[in-house]
């Protein structure tokens, strides 16, 4: 006997809220990044379980394009953490506040 | 029953590692620990039969974009970090955020559970074929060419940001850019100067 869809979707659940948490609650940029990483992956695991509860085979491949995009944002976001590290010499988001005033 | 075990084994490993992931402080355990829930996962795409998307996920996943972090963790040489010294406002948001998220999760599972009890009694269709690498490159380049394209667009534009946002920039406009800057503290520094002798 196989889990149900529901265990699946509990666990991407969980893995989720995991993920949006630690995005409020690291201070760190990279660490940031890696908890919205964790999440784009409890969304994919929802994909291939939906994939294989109707027999359909488009969940996979829209779990290829969400790797694909994540792909993109870790060029992206880590050249944006080492363009801010070159200038402030930290990662911390707290010293990103140079539009405040 | 195996299939079964094996899920709860795997989501075990996943969830911990997750936790791990948000508690450490030093970045290097944090992908550690992120590179743990991505094998973790990866396991239990195969209990779903879908080995491809696996094998894609230890190799973009596992083998790409986390060795591109931990290379930028080393190369920044980060330390920990230190203790938080953020707004307390951030954690009763952050706590209130995980309650509200959880609570819709467990929503999810009791709706669905209860919803689906015949379906899900007679467990997910057999059809072998469709996590295979053939049905999902036929897919992939037939019904799905134009969504393949724009992602193709996408990645290109990645790396075109990349290499911009990283570039140094080149020396006249760093002369540019050095000059302005002091222009700008001689007069902070004149009106300064100017308030004195008021």
């Amino acid at each position: 006997m196989e889990p149900s869809l529901a265990t699946y979707l509990a666990l991407s659940g969980i893995l989720f809220t995991i993920g949006a948490v630690g995005v409020v609650f690291k201070r760190n940029a990279i660490g940031m990044f890696m908890c919205i990483e964790l999440m784009l992956n409890a969304v994919n695991l929802t994909f291939v379980a939906f994939s294989r509860y109707y027999g359909d085979v488009t969940g996979q491949l829209f779990v290829f394009m969400v790797m694909s995009v994540a792909a993109a944002e870790a060029a992206v976001g880590l050249g944006i953490i080492i363009a801010f590290f070159r200038n402030r010499v930290s990662v911390d988001v707290d010293d990103a506040s140079v539009l405040k005033n | 029953m195996a299939t079964t075990a094996l899920f709860f084994i795997f989501a075990g490993i996943a969830i911990g590692c997750a936790l791990s992931l948000v508690y450490n402080r030093n970045p290097l355990y944090s992908a550690v620990s992120l590179i743990g829930v991505f094998v973790a996962l990866s396991c239990i795409y195969i209990t779903l039969a879908a080995p491809f998307i696996a094998a894609v996920q230890i190799l973009i996943y596992a083998g790409a974009i986390m060795v591109l972090v931990i290379f930028v963790i080393m190369l920044l040489n980060l330390d920990d970090d230190k203790p938080y010294r953020r707004l307390g406002y951030l954690y009763a948001l952050g706590g209130f955020l995980g309650i509200v998220l959880l609570a819709q999760t467990f929503f999810v599972f009791w709706a669905v559970t209860k919803t689906t009890k015949p379906a899900v009694a007679g467990a997910f269709k057999a059809e072998e074929t469709v996590g295979r690498t053939m049905s999902i490159g036929t897919n992939m380049y037939t019904e799905y060419l134009l969504p393949v394209e724009i992602v193709g667009v996408l990645l290109l534009m990645a790396i075109i940001g990349g290499v911009i946002l990283v570039r140094r920039l080149s020396q006249p406009e760093l002369e540019l850019v050095v000059d302005n800057e002091l222009a700008r503290r001689n007069e902070a520094e004149e009106a300064d100067d100017y308030r004195i002798e008021l």
